[in-house]
């Protein structure tokens, strides 16, 4: 009789269930079946009127069944939550193509990326980065680099003076002389900064632009070792591929004295618009430190020897970066700087 | 510094190498091709050819027809030349031939022009007879050829039709243009160059053997030389040529002068041109009828003379420039330029010629301040080799008596106190070997130096130098001759050896990396700006007369008022950059620049100045004054300075606005500023939007920026939040509520959040109300209520002294 009673009322619930559409509906039929006034509780209240030695055998019944619809309903949820989040996801879908919400980030100057690639490329080689004033005295910019006074290389370079011995510096090439009155060899270095020229403005020209100074000195450095580091440095500047080639030049504070020229790395050398034809494009000046410069820095020059070179670092962004107008790089303008 | 193939081959016979080979070999060995030109360059079958006949155009009154023997045949040419006449030799471009430009000369067609027969105005043209500058030349050079008109071949030439044209009219040449480097004062000349092309190409090296002895006179009868400032003149040359006979100067001469881009004048003009070209000394000649006295004096002008020189320009003198006197006055600037009472005119009959050697900075300073260089300023300024004087001198004398040009008197009048030598340098093969990381047998290096014309002193071991070769001083130098013949590409690349260093970055450098790293992430695009300005300036950023940002420094030869003061403050280069992206109509912008000022300790500049890195910013649009201000914070979070910063709106900076400004405080010192800028300013850089500026000293990050946080472990004991609402004078500020909160709250108070700001119709007017959430944590325990309850009274308390009052 009270079985009867269950299986129908088991039946019943799950029929619900099967027909219940969402988790309100659920709970109702929770609630209808399993609740305090729910059928499940009316027929535990009916045990009153059954024999004692048959209520556990009853309760048993009745909480197998309510067992059994606590988990058809705890399945029956799932069901349904599964298919709401289905329909959920559906609703949500959205249009990947629309366009981006960017945080702006700024730009790096094209000097300062230029620079931070020779940064990098000379630190990996044990050289520190320095400084030095960019207003400098007679001495540090000519004088102690084996360029007296009255020596046409001043005239050469149009220099800006404050005072007579008080001058804007016109090479980064000072640093050197810092350095080694500073520190003891071995020393390498370079030394990233402003330099000043009275050149009017132009697409190639600016009275301030920027050189990178380096040095090194030890025993036994030579010619060779110039070649072989500047080498290195041109590949990891301009790519791999990159060849090479050393003019002989003329520089008051070296000795021998070269210009580098690499490998056109627009047209890998075959000739281009980008190297005039040339297949080369100049790069640096270098050369080994002049043994006047250092003994006028207190260096031995039998002891000790050195290479030194100089980059102009607006001529590596120009190239680099194929920018044709020096002024584009003291302008400012964002939609320049936008592409860096 | 040029020179013409057929030139360098008059001192290097065997030289035989196209224009590339040579331009590579030569750089290559030093002497620096910046570019070289083929005179011949779209010059194709160009023959001369003989008028035979000349008749009218049936058709056109400006045109004729000419019959023209070309040699293998006749032809008949149209043309509209008015200077033709029959039997004249003229170069004749043939059907399907090229010619390098129009005949009204200007800039040559890349390709030249291409020439066909054709009709004009229905009569056939076979050809085209050619000006001088259809061939791609000037009446400069060939000065014989007419203006308007067809080149003839005049009696100096041996040509008949058929002949190459462009061979006769000597195009078949090369110029090459030199980059000469100021140590090599030697290669300011052909000779000097055909010496390096000699040794690089290892040729016979031919020199010309100057040899004047001129006639049983001699020149001391003549003149007399005085140099009374011996320490800008070492030496004097004087030679006297008589009968001058003025004619054009050969053709082989004209053609190299004009292809080295001198014109061609006369015998006697040429002939010095030619000398100063071969030898690189200059060479004055004075027209000797002029000169009174028979006396030459070489002596400094005084201050406040004035002097015309020979291109009819009255030149003011001082004390500094070396005058060439005679008896009684001036007759020349020494090493720049001759005077007008003496130079050499068309009846000339008895010439001076001086060949000298003046103190080359001297010159060049002299040059300078007369605004007046020449070709022979250019030369001396170098700073010769008074050893060349002697032999020039001889050599235009020799070229005078070859060309019949004149009379040389006998002997030469020379001043030569001092004579410059060469240099004895150690040699040192297995020095030069370990300097320059190579094996180099020592005869290898020792035949490199013969060519250069260095001895070698076995004895000594000692290398001799020429005079010439001023630039020679030691080994290194000895070093450099041996690995331009060695050949750089030669020497072996390796890489340096010994003790390892570290290398890295300054503390600085990192900290200015930072700053970079922040910028460009809050949305900032780096600028770069001049570090010279405008004095303008100042006024431009309501600067007052007393401020001490005026004491700039000022650059003493500017290139303009706009350049001329070192930056004392940085704003000038950020706001001029977004005035420029402003008035392109740019939206907004957002830069940076971290560059540095120029601060004198005293001025005029007795020492350096303090030079001192700035992080500037600045933008307009997309922002205000708390985006900026968030910026500052970011990056001082980011470079460790993690106390609190607190802003002092009292601060004295004229170019902001006054209610929206605010130095930067840090540890109670001032680390910068921020603000909107004052519209007076907006105004004066044409920027027609609110724009924020934020400065912060570098130098002042560098003393208290720190890399390395330390983690002070997470507390998990529970936070209480508990809301403050106040209403409080609008004149206080929230950062001195701030203060008081953070102070009063103690440890207990982890932080403090404004979270609302209200001014309106609910609050008295004159006040506003401010909402903040603050919470509570401890790092060992749970709070109770009543430590809570404690740190909110003092809280309170010191608000009420703010006159705050809670709300209810």
């Amino acid at each position: 009789m009270i079985k009867d009673t269950l299986d129908k009322i088991r039946q019943e619930a799950l029929a619900k269930m099967e027909e219940a559409g969402d988790m309100d509906r659920l709970n109702e039929i929770r609630v209808a079946y399993l609740g305090k006034k729910g059928e499940l509780t009316k027929v535990l209240k009916g045990m009153r009127d059954v024999a004692p030695e048959d209520r556990p055998k009853i309760g048993q019944m009745v909480n197998g069944t309510r067992a059994e619809i606590e988990q058809k309903l705890e399945d029956a949820k799932k069901t349904i939550a599964s298919r709401e989040r289905e329909r959920r996801m559906r609703a949500e879908k959205i249009d990947v193509t629309l366009p981006a919400k960017r945080i702006r980030v700024g730009h790096s100057h094209p000097n300062t990326i230029a620079l931070e690639e020779v940064e990098r490329i000379f630190t990996g080689m044990g050289y520190q980065v320095v400084e030095g004033p960019e207003v400098e005295t007679d001495y540090y910019n000519f004088e102690a680099l084996n360029i007296p006074a009255n020596h046409p290389a001043k005239d050469e370079q149009d220099t800006f003076y404050i005072t007579k011995d008080i001058l804007l510096r016109t090479q980064t090439s000072g640093v050197q002389v810092h350095v080694m009155e500073q520190q003891k060899p071995p020393i390498r270095m370079i030394a990233p900064g402003r330099v000043f020229r009275a050149d009017e403005v132009d697409a190639t020209h600016s009275p301030s632009f920027h050189q990178i100074e380096g040095l090194v000195i030890d025993k036994d450095i030579t010619f060779a070792d110039l070649k072989g580091t500047l080498a290195e440095f041109a590949r990891q500047l301009f790519g791999p591929d990159t060849k090479v080639k050393f003019r002989p030049h003329h520089f008051p504070f070296t000795e021998p004295s070269a210009e580098m020229d690499v490998t056109c790395f627009k047209c890998g050398g075959k000739g281009c618009r980008m190297c005039k034809g040339e297949g080369w494009i100049e790069i640096l000046g270098c050369g080994m430190v002049h043994p006047n410069v250092l003994r006028m820095s207190g260096i031995d020059p039998e002891e000790y020897t050195g290479f030194a070179f100089g980059v102009g670092l607006e001529r590596i962004a120009l190239l680099k970066y194929e920018i044709d107008d020096m002024r584009l790089l003291y302008e400012n303008d964002i939609r320049f700087l936008n592409q860096f | 510094m040029n020179t013409v193939y057929s030139w360098l081959k008059a001192y290097v016979p065997d030289l035989d190498v196209t224009a590339q080979e040579y331009s590579d070999a030569m750089t290559l060995s030093g002497t620096k091709v910046e570019y070289y030109t083929r005179l011949d360059r779209n010059l194709e079958k160009i023959v001369v050819g003989k008028i035979l006949k000349i008749e009218k155009h049936p058709d056109a009154d400006h045109l004729v027809i000419c019959q023209v023997d070309i040699g293998e045949k006749q032809i008949q040419i149209v043309t509209g030349a008015a200077n033709v006449f029959e039997g004249a030799l003229v170069p004749v471009v043939l059907d399907g031939g090229k010619v390098a430009g129009g005949h009204e000369g200007g800039p040559l067609p890349e390709d030249g022009i291409r020439i066909h027969s054709g009709k004009l105005r229905g009569v056939k043209s076979e050809g085209m007879m050619c000006s001088i500058e259809e061939l791609g030349s000037s009446r400069d050079y060939y000065p014989e050829a007419p203006e308007n008109g067809i080149y003839i071949f005049g009696d100096g030439f041996d040509v008949k039709p058929g002949d190459d044209a462009v061979e006769a009219l000597g195009l078949h040449d090369v110029v090459w243009e030199y980059e000469i480097t100021s140590n090599r004062v030697d290669c300011y000349s052909v000779l000097g160059i055909a010496r390096e092309a000699a040794a690089t190409f290892g040729k016979k090296f031919v020199p010309p053997v100057p040899e004047a002895k001129g006639n049983e006179e001699k020149a001391s009868d003549y003149i007399s030389v005085d140099i009374k400032d011996p320490d800008l003149c070492s030496r004097y040359c004087a030679r006297i040529v008589k009968n001058i006979r003025l004619a054009p100067s050969p053709q082989w001469m004209q053609r190299r002068l004009a292809a080295s881009g001198i014109r061609p004048i006369n015998n006697l003009v040429d002939i010095t041109n030619y000398v100063m070209e071969e030898y690189g000394q200059p060479m004055h000649a004075y027209n000797y009828d002029q000169i009174a006295g028979k006396k030459i004096i070489v002596s400094r002008a005084q201050d406040g003379e004035t002097f015309e020189t020979l291109d009819g320009q009255e030149r003011k003198l001082d004390h500094d420039i070396l005058m060439i006197r005679d008896g009684e006055k001036a007759v020349g600037i020494a090493g720049i330029m001759g005077g007008e009472n003496s130079k050499i005119t068309e009846d000339v009959h008895t010439v001076l010629f001086e060949a000298a050697c003046f103190d080359g900075t001297n010159i060049r300073l002299s040059a300078r301040r007369l605004g007046l260089r020449t070709e022979a300023s250019a030369k001396f300024e170098k700073g010769l080799d008074p050893n060349t004087a002697q032999e020039a001198i001889d050599r235009a004398c020799q070229l005078i008596e070859e060309l019949g040009c004149g009379e040389a008197v006998g002997g030469t009048v020379d001043v030569y106190k001092k004579k410059m030598e060469g240099h004895r340098i150690p040699f040192r093969p297995e020095w030069i070997n370990h300097f320059l990381g190579t094996n180099i047998p020592e005869e290898t290096m020792i035949s490199y130096f013969g060519p250069l014309a260095f001895q070698y002193d076995a004895k000594a071991r000692e290398v001799i130098t020429p005079s010439w070769r001023q630039d020679m001083k030691q080994e290194a130098d000895l070093a450099e001759e041996v690995a331009r013949f060695y050949g750089y590409a030669n020497i072996p690349t390796t890489l340096p050896r010994g003790e390892s260093t570290s290398g890295g970055i300054s503390f600085k450098h990192r900290v200015e990396n930072t700053a970079r790293e922040v910028a460009r992430f809050c949305g900032f695009s780096q600028a770069m700006t001049y570090s010279f300005e405008s004095p303008k300036v100042f006024d431009r950023l309501l600067l007052p007369e007393n401020a001490p940002e005026r004491q700039a420094i000022q650059i003493a030869n500017p290139l303009g008022e706009d350049f001329s003061i070192m930056r004392t403050l940085p704003l000038n280069g950020i706001l001029t950059s977004l005035s420029t992206n402003y008035n392109r109509r740019n939206k907004d912008a957002a830069l940076f620049e971290l560059a540095n000022i120029y601060i004198p300790k005293a001025l005029p500049l007795t020492e350096l100045p303090d030079e001192r890195m700035q992080f500037t910013l600045g933008f307009y649009g997309g922002g205000d004054f708390f985006t900026m201000k968030g910026v500052i914070e970011e990056f001082l979070d980011q470079v460790g300075m993690r106390e609190r910063v607190t802003y002092d709106p009292n601060c004295n900076r004229p170019y902001l606005h006054p209610g929206r400004k605010a130095d930067v405080i840090y540890g109670g010192e001032t680390i910068g500023y921020l603000g909107e800028l004052h519209p007076a300013v907006c105004d004066n850089y044409e920027i027609g939007e609110r724009v924020y500026i934020a400065n912060i000293d570098i130098l002042k990050i560098v003393e208290r920026a720190s890399y390395e946080p330390i983690f002070r472990g997470i507390v998990n004991f529970p936070a209480v939040t508990r809301d403050l609402s106040l209403t409080v004078s609008k004149d206080i500020a929230a950062g001195d509520i701030e203060t008081a909160i953070l102070s009063e709250g103690g440890d207990l108070l982890e932080s403090c959040r404004l979270f609302d700001i209200y001014e309106g119709s609910q609050i008295q007017s004159g006040y506003k109300s401010m909402a903040y959430s603050l919470t509570f944590r401890a790092k060992d325990h749970t709070l109770s209520d009543e430590e809570i309850q404690n740190a909110m009274n003092r809280i309170l308390e010191a608000l009420k002294k703010l006159g705050a009052q809670l709300r209810g």
